[in-house]
């Protein structure tokens, strides 16, 4: 199971974890989960942003007499200790027990726990029910959730061995989630169409 | 086994029930008429199909229509967002318990619950609602896209008057004679058919295909061809069982007043039959034919000059027709009823008469004769305790020249259709213009069987006093052109378009043969 970061920010709609590594953030839409053997928490990554430590200190251009990007890192090697890569995961699920629900935690993740990207069959296993949709339309968020839906379908669709199948599917419970709002619906197909 | 279709989503024991079809069915599967089950709580319901629309969960979708040309987004939104629709009336319904299901269907009082499912009729709920090919029931076709056996209650079904309606080449022949093949193997009743066409006796013409046998080609022992027109007949090759030739003495006043129409006669002419017959007793037509003025006119008669005319010229028609003959050597009356009691069913062929006058006046007058027989006996039957005569059934077509308003209330059909089995004599109505049939008459009859019908007023008139009436008006008039027709009525729990069963092939013969199921059973015995 590849370790992914570390819970630094968390309630119960959501959490903010750092990486490891710099700018190794896991995938817009993958399902990551958090927690312990007691209880786990899923989350669907909607934001990854990388900025300065120090809120106040703004990195500066450096790049005038390098050749290359990578140049850059070399000569200045505290850099990758001054920049910190951080991803945001919004709460679609738990697991109980042996139980698992599509629905928020009692309880919001712990900080300091350690995020996993989940397995391919972790992810199959979670998309068996779509009510995880719900949750990521009825969410306010400041990325555009139609492409946090598509681009979350996208991720678990390559868990499935028929990858049509599976995001018809989706789709056709995305048309009754949203079939108030076709143009948004139409977007999403859009986006999740081979 | 079943194939679902839907879930009712809403509806009214008036209107119907409101089918959201799955995303698994095709809307172009469905087809008005076709025949559906409803599983509800506690009770399963019988419908039919009378519309088939289509919807949108959001007016946008068909403002701003999606690329559907992309297999994916098209079947994302078959059945979710764009979806069909059925309309189903339900017509029966059958409980869940031991008691109703001894019962069998009973008309529908009620309406399925919300979401209860949809299914396609099995075969096994035809059966149920219009029984198995038995003692009693035919096997008249096949419901719409089914191949299960449709089969009528034949003894029910000639308890009442019935007709066949449709336009002019939908069928109505064949159906007719598939009914009348029916009708002699498996109810007691004996028929007399008035063949203007000359298509039920010998052999029938199919369009564009060789001709087809008719029942005494099938039935030797069972059918007798009568002949208005010997000649004709014998050129067709057709054997002959009796040549009916009519006196000039059998015509009575009420014939005349019938054929007013067809004979330009005045009212007065007809009122002046009535005087003549007074007069001269049963040979007033040669005797008015031999008048040669108002002078010559007995004491006590006054006619008008004019009026005499025009009365002596319709009756030269009438005296030209072949068959009329001063005095008939035998009596067709008699013969028939010999015939019919037998329990043999007479076919009267016309021959080359085929204009309306011949039909009206013989088909009235034998009928006549024969519905006075049989009220006699009826009435002997029913003070002394014997039996009772062998139920009649009589076919006419081109019923609305008998059955207009003007002449239902004088012709005997408008009486036999109005009285009914009272006195075991009902009638088969063939009609393509069911509109020019009295109001009261249409009213009367059983069990109707309509073939496509276009006009207007011609569609209104066979679903009068119908439950559900726009619905199977729909219906009706998505019927093919061929083969199709929709039943309903006295005989049948509940309507039903059906294919009618295949006729004209050898082995569509064999079918109707009797004894065919023994066969059956020995080569099963031996197989």
């Amino acid at each position: 199971m590849e370790r992914v970061g570390e819970v630094v920010e968390a309630s119960t709609t959501d959490f903010v974890a750092q990486c490891y590594e710099l700018y190794q953030s896991p995938p817009l839409g993958s399902l990551v989960k958090t927690g312990d053997s007691g209880g786990e928490l899923y989350g669907v990554v909607y934001n990854a942003a990388t900025t300065s430590l120090e809120p106040g200190r703004r990195p500066i251009a450096r790049g005038k007499d390098e050749a290359s990007e990578e140049e850059i890192y070399r000569s200045n090697p505290q850099l990758l200790k001054l920049l910190r890569s951080e991803f945001n995961a919004l709460v679609v699920g738990h697991r109980q027990g042996d139980k698992l629900h599509h629905y928020l935690s009692p309880q919001p993740a712990r900080i300091h726990g350690f995020v996993y990207l989940c397995s391919p069959e972790e992810v199959k296993e979670f998309s068996q029910s779509f009510d995880f949709l719900n949750i990521l339309i009825s969410s306010h968020l400041t990325v555009p959730v139609d492409e946090i839906v598509s681009a979350c379908l996208r991720q678990m669709s390559q868990a499935h061995e028929d990858r049509r199948a599976f995001l018809v599917a989706a789709g056709k419970e995305l048309a009754v989630l949203l079939s108030g709002d076709f143009n948004q619906f139409k977007a999403i197909l859009g986006r999740i169409k081979q | 086994m079943n194939d679902r279709l839907g879930i009712v989503v809403s509806g009214s024991l008036t209107r119907g029930v409101e089918v959201r079809l799955d995303s698994s069915a095709s809307v172009e599967d469905m087809v008005v008429g076709r025949y559906v089950t409803i599983e509800g709580n506690r009770r399963r319901f019988f419908g039919m199909i009378t519309d088939v629309s289509l919807g949108v969960t959001d007016s946008n979708i068909t403002q701003t229509p999606p690329d559907v040309a992309d297999p994916f987004i098209a079947e994302v939104l078959a059945g979710t967002s764009t979806y069909g629709t059925l309309h189903v009336s339900s017509y029966l319904t059958i409980g869940g318990d031991v008691d109703s299901l001894l019962e069998g269907p009973q008309p529908v009082k009620t309406i399925p619950g919300h979401f209860s499912p949809v299914n396609l009729a099995s075969e096994r709920d035809i059966e149920l609602v219009f029984g198995k090919e038995d003692e009693e029931r035919f096997w008249i076709g096949n419901p719409l896209d089914m191949e299960t056996k449709l089969c009528l209650n034949l003894e029910e079904f000639v308890k009442r008057s019935n007709g066949v309606f449709g336009k002019s080449g939908t069928g109505k022949t064949f159906l007719t004679r598939i009914l009348l093949i029916g009708m002699l193997q498996k109810s007691k009743a004996v028929n007399l058919i008035f063949d203007m066409h000359n298509e039920y006796g010998w052999a029938g013409t199919s369009e564009g295909g060789p001709p087809v046998k008719a029942l005494k080609q099938l039935f030797q022992d069972r059918v007798a061809v009568f002949t208005l027109d010997e000649e004709n007949s014998r050129r067709r090759k057709v054997s002959t069982d009796f040549v009916v030739r009519i006196g000039y003495d059998e015509i009575e006043p009420e014939d005349i007043g019938l054929l007013r129409q067809t004979l330009n006669l005045t009212e007065l002419a007809v009122e002046a039959v009535y005087q003549l017959r007074r007069q001269f007793g049963k040979d007033w037509l040669q005797n008015t034919l031999d008048l040669k003025g108002v002078d010559e006119l007995p004491e006590g008669v006054n006619i008008h000059e004019s009026t005499l005319q025009n009365l002596q010229r319709g009756l030269m028609t009438i005296r030209r027709l072949p068959f009329i003959e001063p005095h008939a050597p035998t009596n067709a009356v008699d013969s028939i009823l010999s015939y019919l009691d037998r329990g043999i069913n007479v076919v009267l062929e016309f021959g080359r008469f085929r204009d309306i006058t011949s039909y009206i006046l013989v088909a009235n007058m034998l009928s006549r004769r024969i519905y006075a027989q049989y009220q006699a006996r009826m009435e002997r039957a029913m003070g002394e305790d014997i039996a009772k005569p062998t139920p009649l059934v009589i076919t006419i077509e081109e019923a609305h020249k008998f059955l207009n308003p003007e002449l239902a209330n004088q012709t005997i059909f408008g009486t036999i259709a109005r009285e009914m089995r009272k006195y075991n004599v009902t009638l088969l109505v063939i009609d393509q213009r069911p509109s020019g049939i009295d109001d009261e008459v249409m009213s009367q009859i059983g069990t109707k069987i309509t073939c496509l019908l276009d006009n207007e007023r011609d569609i209104d008139s066979v679903l009068a006093g119908v439950s559900g009436k726009s619905e199977l008006k729909s219906v009706l008039a998505k019927l093919a052109a061929k083969q199709q027709a929709l039943i309903f009525g006295h005989a049948v729990p509940m309507p039903v378009v059906f294919r009618s069963r295949e006729y004209g092939s050898a082995e569509s013969y064999k079918d109707f043969l009797p004894g065919k199921p023994a066969e059956k059973d020995i080569e099963d015995l031996w197989s």
